[in-house]
């Protein structure tokens, strides 16, 4: 069974009057333990996927399951609680709270569990050496760079140690060397501890980093490489 | 509480917002509690009187006397234990800008009746022994500064002239219900000066048992029905009772204008508080994304709009409450023992937990029906 | 250049629910301000309108009160013949010994409430004499009858009070035979019976006060002089307007007071949530204000603007303030008259100058609400605001 099984999916969206079907029975796997990353032209519904996954939205039609648990059909409360323990999601924009330190934020996802305050200080401390940021501790947002932000971000998604973690443009707002290290940072959380990662993504520098790339257009993905094949098919 | 740090950062990103709502919430219960204690205190007021103490005025009304030989009379009616008088002299101090009750006593039996105005012993004995000594209360000491042994002097009003009185002693009432700030003086003086008309104000009698009172009462009454001036008795708690509503709606007015007040507050502890949601729709869809619950979100909403009207309701009911008995305040002496009680403070509790609900509810809805992409959505 | 009030009120409709919140809580604040002062107000008017110009009150000295004045037959005879009272066309004195007392009556629906009640016993040239005082209906009380005329605003609040009823005090009845108005006046308050019914009912032999027409009302001062210098009586003379209005000092003055402070307190509540309003407000607006500055607008001109904008809304709270408390106009309540321990009856008296004096208070409050954050507006810097 693959971590995330995805089963003939429909998602359309209802703009004004206009009708947008972004998948019309999209069905895909992915294992434990990958690394993928979507690509696609803007407005593909790559977004939308990983809110499918993550339980954020649900679909049209069809079914999201993600390790075993069919998140498409949870209600609203049980995917809070699913959501908290299984998924860490990092935004492009990072999503910090600004009126939180980097150590309250990181926190946050732990405030859900039953951990006492010296278990929450242990992991987020560990968490924040993952990431690199141990002496950044009490700085505020604000005070912090889009790379050092992020690393934030990235420390809040994995601290409840989620089997997923889903990036939505993560290295979007970032430079280059930021972004080399906001990746090689992914690269060791997959390797090194074994997350199943999935980023959303147009930097090719990302994609390389994964070792499943999936292109997203006309409603389905397909593999990297196969594209160009898939393409001759269609003609 | 671990969530306690959050709601607190977001408190204090505005603090002056928060400040000035919280500010609000104080001076809204603050006034709430003042006027709530000034019904509360008419009505201490009007319930004060001894269970055994009875009050016998003219039938035809209280301006009218009684002469003063009932005192005998009363005296003989099964029943009544003592017996004293006093007539009301309405005089005036100075430029009479300051009211204060005056009237004239039978000293000794009068003392004897009214434990709960404590006298020293030697100015007790002091006062009896001068005729045209005075007792006066200890606020009167601070008011006008005088002291023992110093001569005050009304212009009389009910009874023209100048009245010279020479301060005898300091009375201090056991209960703050009772006027601190009245002045005796001797009904032998003022019926000397006024001519022997042998006239009294009012009787005020002492019974064995109060539940003798309505049987006493009526054989009072019924004693002196036919004569030239009929009593009506009734016990001095129904006595000061009818004082009380003399004020007429005094109640209805102060409660109208507390929840004009009440209300006034809620919009802007309201509105405060639907600015701040407002203001946090992204981070409140991150939360979401974390997975914070809808019901996790609504109570964090509440618990912030709970933190900024309970620390007003603390700060607006205990200034209340210091601040009055501090200045010993009896708004110049018509409202005597002005003290905010237990339950006005439980009923601002009351209040406060309604203004949190309901400054907090709208945005707490809101906060748990968030879409989380729509919002995150908007921002990116 | 001034920044067009057009983007003022657009701004202010895009955020309606906290304008419409801040405005209402001023509008509060205006309605208890407005309704407090008509109730001083029609205090303050019941009893000014109780006295004419043209009267002389007459009380022995030292009275402070029509209650606790004394005036014998002899007195009133002497003061009757002065040169200084006006006579009518019968030839008589336009005055009115009257005697007064207070008595403890039942309220309509509770008669464990009571409230003391003038009863004045009056002469027959009272009825010209005093001011305003006009038969409502019914005929004046017969001669040597046991009869009253019961003043306007003791009807229906006081049980027996209609018209051929008999009420019951003083130990003896009285039937109603007339109601009587007096322009609102304390008069109306009032039952009033012939002097010779009244005086022995009440045991009194001597009258309460005399009142009567100045023969030329130029000659108070003169008439005041005389009449107290008068070694045969002990008089004090007032105009009889300035005496009533006298009476009215103290409870108008608690009654101003309380409103005073109860408005005061609430204003700088109202004042702080307009204070939050408008400081939200600056700062969602940050942008918008760095392009008029670079446009070209001052910094004064952005001050000004935001100032004015909440003094609009504050404008708004003030009408809604004035129409929420219009309907308390002529309201009747009542209370003891501590200064002569009677009850009077008035009406909630709101007048135009009160109106525009609530939205004055609104408009201030709105600036001094917005002025801080009006500051703030004036202050953006513009290349932080367009980031």
């Amino acid at each position: 069974m693959a971590l995330v099984e995805i089963r003939n999916v429909h998602k359309t969206f209802h703009r004004d009057a206009e009708r947008i079907d972004v998948f019309t029975g999209l069905s895909m796997d992915i294992e434990a333990g990958t690394f993928t990353a979507l690509m696609g032209p803007s407005g593909s519904g790559k977004s939308t996927l990983l809110n499918l996954i993550a339980g954020l939205d649900k679909p049209t039609g069809g079914t999201v399951r993600v390790g075993g648990a069919e998140v498409s059909a949870m209600t609203a409360a049980q995917l809070a609680e699913w959501r908290s323990r299984n998924v860490g999601f990092v935004f492009q924009s990072f999503n910090l709270l600004p009126v939180l330190t980097a150590f309250q934020n990181v926190e946050l996802p732990l405030l859900l569990t039953r951990l006492s305050k010296k278990e929450r200080e242990e992991r987020v401390r560990i968490a924040l050496g993952v990431v690199g940021l141990d002496d950044r501790l009490h700085h505020y947002p604000r005070q912090l760079s889009g790379g050092q932000e992020q690393r934030v971000a990235i420390a809040r998604a994995v601290v409840a140690d989620p089997t997923l973690i889903l990036l939505d443009e993560p290295t979007g707002q970032l430079d280059a060397r930021s972004s080399q290290e906001v990746l090689a940072l992914l690269g060791r959380l997959n390797e090194e501890f074994g997350k199943t990662v999935i980023v959303v993504t147009h930097d090719p520098h990302a994609a390389a980093r994964a070792k499943r790339q999936l292109h997203l257009e006309k409603g389905t993905f397909v593999e990297q490489g196969q594209a160009a094949a898939a393409a001759e098919v269609a003609s | 509480m671990r969530f306690l740090p959050l709601i607190t950062a977001y408190l204090g990103r505005h603090k002056r917002r928060t400040l000035l709502t919280m500010a609000s919430v104080a001076l809204a219960l603050f006034l709430f509690a003042s006027l709530r204690t000034v019904v509360t205190t008419l009505r201490a007021a009007a319930d004060f009187g001894s269970a055994r103490r009875l009050v016998s005025t003219n039938a035809s009304g209280l301006i009218f006397p009684l002469p003063v030989a009932y005192a005998q009379r009363l005296a003989t009616v099964p029943g009544v234990e003592k017996v004293t008088w006093a007539n009301w002299f309405g005089g005036q101090y100075g430029d009479g800008k300051r009211f204060f009750a005056n009237f004239a006593i039978d000293a000794k039996s009068y003392l004897d009746l009214y434990p709960e105005m404590s006298v020293p012993a030697d100015q007790r004995a002091a006062f009896l022994q001068d005729r045209s000594g005075a007792l006066i209360g200890s606020r009167l000491v601070d008011l006008f500064g005088w002291h023992v042994g110093q001569n005050v002097t009304l212009r009389g009003t009910i009874f023209p002239g100048e009245w010279t009185f020479t301060v005898r002693g300091v009375y201090t009432p056991t209960d703050p219900v009772i006027n601190d700030d009245a002045m005796m003086f001797h009904w032998a003086y003022l019926d000397e000066r006024s001519g022997r008309n042998g006239m009294a104000g009012w009787y005020i009698l002492q019974i064995d048992h109060p539940q003798n009172g309505p049987r006493v009462g009526k054989a009072i009454d019924d004693m002196f029905r036919n004569s030239s001036a009929p009593t009506k008795t009734g016990t001095e708690q129904a006595f000061n009772a009818s004082f009380a509503t003399m004020w007429g709606n005094v109640s209805l007015l102060m409660n109208t204008i507390g929840m004009a007040v009440v209300f006034a507050i809620l919009l802007v502890a309201a509105n405060a508080m639907m600015m701040s949601a407002r203001e946090r729709t992204r981070e409140l869809a991150v939360l979401k994304t974390i997975g914070f619950s809808d019901r996790r979100l609504f109570g964090l909403v509440m618990l912030e709009a709970g933190i900024i009207t309970v620390t007003g309701a603390v700060v607006g009911l205990g200034a209340a409450k210091v601040l009055y008995r501090a200045t010993n305040f009896n708004a110049a002496g018509f409202l005597p023992g002005f003290d905010v009680n237990g339950t006005t403070l439980a009923v601002g509790a009351v209040i406060a937990l309604v203004l949190m609900l309901a400054s907090g509810i709208v945005p707490a809805v809101r906060a748990a029906r968030l879409p989380v992409v729509a919002a995150l959505r908007n921002v990116e | 250049m001034k920044i067009p009030l057009t983007y003022n009120l657009r701004s202010v409709r895009q955020r309606p629910v906290s304008t419409a919140l801040t405005a209402l809580g001023i509008g509060l604040v205006v309605a208890v301000f407005i309704g407090m002062l008509a109730l001083a107000n029609g205090f303050a008017a019941a009893l000014t309108r109780t006295g004419s110009e043209r009267n002389v009150l007459v009380l022995r000295k030292g009275a402070d009160s029509e209650m606790s004045s004394g005036l014998d037959r002899e007195a009133i005879s002497i003061l009757t013949g002065s040169p200084h009272v006006a006579r009518g066309p019968d030839g008589r004195a336009l005055a009115s010994a009257e005697s007064y007392v207070v008595i403890p009556l039942g309220r309509m629906g509770d008669t464990t409430k009571l409230a003391n009640v003038v009863v004045r016993g009056v002469s027959g040239q009272a009825w010209q004499v005093r001011n305003n005082v006009a038969l409502l209906a019914g005929t004046r009380p017969a001669t040597g009858k046991n009869e009253v005329c019961v003043g306007k605003r003791l009807v229906g609040r006081f049980p027996n009070t209609g018209l051929g009823e008999t009420m019951h005090f003083a130990g003896r009845p009285w039937t109603v035979t007339c109601h009587f108005a007096a322009a609102g006046s304390a008069f109306e308050s009032e039952i009033w019976g012939e002097n010779e019914q009244i005086m022995p009912a009440m045991r009194r032999d001597a009258f309460q006060s005399l009142a009567f027409r100045l023969a030329d009302p130029a000659s108070f001062d003169e008439a005041k002089r005389v009449l107290e210098g008068d070694k045969r009586v002990t008089v004090d003379v007032y105009r009889e307007s300035a005496f009533y209005a006298k009476q009215s000092e103290l409870l108008g003055r608690i009654l101003r007071i309380l409103a005073i402070m109860i408005t005061g307190i609430m204003a700088v509540g109202a004042v702080f949530g307009a204070v939050n309003t408008m400081y939200a407000a600056v700062a969602s607006r940050a942008p918008e204000i760095a392009v008029l500055l670079t446009l070209g607008f001052r910094p004064r001109s952005i001050l000004a603007s935001f100032l004015v904008e909440s003094a609009v809304i504050a404008g708004v709270g003030g009408v809604v303030g004035c129409l929420l408390a219009l309907p308390m106009n002529g309201i009747v309540t009542s209370t003891t008259n501590w200064a002569n321990f009677s009850e009077i009856a008035f009406g909630f008296r709101i007048t135009p100058g009160l109106l525009l004096a609530g939205l004055i208070f609104a408009v201030v409050m709105g600036v001094l609400g917005g002025f801080f954050p009006a500051r703030r507006a004036s202050k953006v810097p513009v290349v932080q605001a367009i980031r």
